[in-house]
């Protein structure tokens, strides 16, 4: 695994630092209550929005639980249309066989459609190391590129951006990567595109390696298929000679049919557009048009382990919309590179310690990014579950409890951190289970009430009281009120 | 009808008055209402941060404590969301674990029984005017659980339209977390802290004087912000309101800050 984040901060703290970035919360303020509002109108367009929602959860469980089935029936349709599948084990795997067939063809340079899998491989990276570009296409990962950052969103990965910012990197950078911006670039959308249409024209004509990733796999006919908006996708998987293609093994579904659903629900609840303007499908190779040559390398990387979870298996539905995102006020607030992996936000925060394990201090922190409000769940075209799963992951760092690592099952101990909250819990528990204690635990923070300040020293307690009082405690519990209110019926107040 | 007020450990310990409002605002409609000394807590604290085990105790706690009764009324959507939601999920991890041990029959003795306040008044009930008066101008925030996991809908809203005296004013993104969700106020208290002071501006928006939730965790969340601020915004539990009538007005004797 080629990232495993040691060394990078935990969530709180990254998002200490980027909570007081005024910028970048107006950017994701904005950007964020927009798509919000938007897809919530999309969806409401359509009546039969709940049963769309549960065909789609539906369909991809059912995929998952014949995957072996499916797959198999995949590569088979892929091999008979003149493709060539491959499959990775895990990320450094699925990079070494995408840098060699990239050697084979002789080639230096390639043009992606943007991908989630890619990003997840760290492929440019590698690809960088193998003498290799990689040139991204769409919009805001070419934003991103040029400005040497991360992607901060699943959909839109330069959304911490606002226009003034990215026209000054269009100016400063796209001159060293090809075809300068112009000099007199202002910052309106038409411009900007335009900067980057000319930009990237040039690429796609002269690139002769593509590399993407697919929003589905139908397995009936080894048929992919690409969703976007901008055409740049359209440009890469029709013009280049070689076409590369990275698909988790989770994208696969059974027939054309079932796509049915996913063309409702994706379009609308990621750009919240009723369809979205390009869906490009392709199968194998077809003679005389578009890539003659096409490989398919399917990618593992946690996914098998993820699958023998019960509860948290659910988190293989997701189809990548990123509307989780759009309505999380955590990652509003925190943004998307305090999750430091490509998956931001809920979906980011279930999905990454599954893949890779919550060993890491940044893993471990992720399922705690949420205060479970449940806006993610509401709004998951597939209906996972996500504040479920997030309990689901705290208990496994709490307590412990059996996984699957690398296909073996393993039983992992309970976290290191958590041995005083672990002691806190249980003395709680056994306190509310035993009445008299709990009685007498009332009684000695009500007759200590005087001493309760409002600020308390110790970590913990400063992590509440450094913005937030302390609540006051008042003078009798409501069970003392309530045994002895006849007795003082007549001071009862209202 | 026999009724129980399952009032919380939050509210039992800290916020009395709320427990009390409801008391009053039950015997006032006619129901006669009573406290099983024996409850404690549901276990959501536990539950959420990943002690499912320690959870288990106080789900068959919460059904023998509650086994007499055919009602069971509580003034805090969260916790009945963690009953409804929780207790057969605890009760399935339990039996596939091998430790079924009666959770199963604990959990469905208990969820069908369990009321959030404004769902005992209005469905149970029916009753939307509860005869209530509270002469000030209030913004009402409805709590993540209430509001999603339980459903609670308008609710709220119709019980506070009817309550004479009473400004209502529409809070902006009220759908939006306050930031509480128990211990990530304390294991991520920058964010949480972030999206507080959020709901906070939006309340001043709304230029109410009375910032109302159903929920007195996230209240005490968002009061203790507003005291750091020294804002003019007080938190008051909405049971607090519809409790409160002509002869015996809102009082908040245990509360910091007093209303004017
Ligand atoms: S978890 Fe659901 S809402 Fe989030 S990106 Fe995946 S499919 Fe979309």
């Amino acid at each position: 695994m080629s990232r495993t984040h040691l060394g990078l901060p935990t969530f709180p703290q990254a998002a200490r630092l980027s909570t007081r970035d005024e910028q970048l919360r107006a950017n994701l303020r904005h950007a964020t209550s927009t798509i919000r509002t938007k897809r919530a109108t999309a969806t409401s367009e359509l009546s039969d929005w709940p049963q769309l929602r549960a065909a789609g959860a539906a369909i991809k469980d059912h995929t998952l639980h014949h995957l072996d089935h499916y797959l198999e029936q995949l590569e088979t349709a892929v091999t008979t249309a003149g493709g060539t599948v491959h499959w990775a084990i895990d990320a450094d795997d699925a990079n070494r066989i995408i840098t060699d067939l990239i050697h084979a063809t002789g080639e230096s340079e390639v043009v992606k459609v943007k991908s989630m899998a890619t990003q997840e491989t760290g492929l440019n990276e590698a690809l960088t190391q193998a003498g290799i570009t990689a040139y991204e296409t769409d919009l805001a990962e070419l934003i991103v590129q040029l400005d040497n950052d991360r992607p901060s969103h699943i959909l839109v990965p330069a959304i911490h951006k606002n226009r003034t910012q990215i026209r000054d990197i269009f100016h400063t950078r796209m001159g060293a990567w090809g075809r300068p911006a112009p000099d007199d670039l202002t910052d309106t959308p038409a411009d900007l595109a335009e900067a980057a249409r000319l930009h990237l024209r040039e690429k796609f004509l002269r690139t002769k390696v593509a590399i993407s990733g697919a929003n589905f796999m139908i397995a009936e006919t080894g048929t992919m298929v690409v969703l976007e908006s901008e055409g740049n996708g359209r440009m890469c998987l029709t013009l280049p000679d070689t076409l590369i293609t990275l698909v988790g093994i989770e994208k696969t579904i059974p027939t054309w049919r079932d796509l049915e659903v996913f063309l409702q629900t994706l379009p609308r609840s990621s750009t919240a557009e009723r369809m979205n303007p390009y869906t490009t499908t392709w199968t194998g190779t077809t003679l005389g048009d578009g890539p003659q040559t096409f490989h398919l390398v399917l990618l593992d990387n946690g996914r098998t382990d993820t699958l023998a979870d019960t509860t948290g298996r659910q988190a293989l539905r997701c189809i990548r919309c990123s509307a989780c995102l759009n309505v999380c006020p955590v990652y509003e607030r925190a943004g998307g590179h305090a999750y430091g992996t490509p998956y931001p936000g809920p979906i980011g925060a279930i999905l990454t310690p599954q893949l890779h394990g919550t060993t890491t201090p940044l893993n471990a922190s992720l399922p705690y990014a949420s205060t479970l409000c449940g806006a993610c769940y509401d709004v998951c075209p597939v209906a996972i579950n996500i504040p479920e799963v997030l309990v689901h992951l705290r208990e496994r760092i709490t307590q412990g409890g059996p996984t699957t690592t690398n296909g073996t099952k393993t039983t992992i101990k309970p976290a290191k951190r958590h041995t005083t909250e672990r002691t806190t819990m249980r003395t709680a528990a056994w306190t509310l289970n035993h009445p008299a204690a709990w009685t007498a635990t009332q009684r000695l923070t009500t007759r200590t009430r005087a001493l309760h300040p409002r600020r308390l020293p110790g970590k913990t307690a400063r992590a509440w009281t450094a913005t937030r009082d302390l609540p006051p405690v008042p003078a009798r519990t409501f069970r003392d009120w309530w045994q002895h209110r006849d007795a003082d019926a007549k001071d009862t107040p209202q | 009808m026999r009724v129980a007020l399952f009032v919380t450990c939050v509210n039992d310990v800290l916020y009395p008055d709320t427990g009390r409002a409801v008391v009053t605002l039950l015997e006032r409609l006619g129901v006669d209402v009573d406290f099983p000394t024996g409850q404690s807590c549901c276990g959501q604290p536990q539950y959420n941060t990943g002690y499912r085990h320690q959870t288990e105790p106080l789900v068959h706690r919460y059904a023998t404590v509650f086994t007499d009764y055919d009602y069971i009324v509580t003034p805090s959507g969260s916790c009945a969301a963690m009953v409804r939601d929780n207790y057969p999920k605890i009760a399935q991890r339990a039996t596939a674990e091998g430790r079924e041990s009666g959770l199963s029959r604990a959990a469905a003795a208990a969820v069908p029984k369990t009321y959030e306040l404004t769902e005992f008044l209005v469905d149970v009930l029916g009753v939307t005017d509860v005869g209530a008066y509270f002469p000030h101008t209030v913004t009402y925030h409805p709590s993540c659980h209430g509001l999603r996991t339980l459903g609670l809908g308008d609710r709220p809203h119709r019980l506070l339209q009817a309550v004479r005296g009473i400004t209502l004013r529409e809070l902006p993104a009220a759908d939006e977390c306050c930031g509480f969700g128990g211990t990530f106020a304390i294991k991520n208290p920058d964010v949480s802290t972030a999206m507080g002071h959020d709901k906070i501006t939006h309340a001043l928006t709304t230029g109410a004087d009375i910032l109302c939730g159903a929920d007195n965790s996230c209240l005490m969340h968002l009061h203790g912000l507003i005291t750091r601020q020294h804002t003019p915004l007080h938190t008051v539990h909405l049971a607090e309101i519809l409790a409160s009538t002509k002869e015996h007005p809102y009082t908040p004797a245990t509360k910091a800050g007093n209303l004017r």
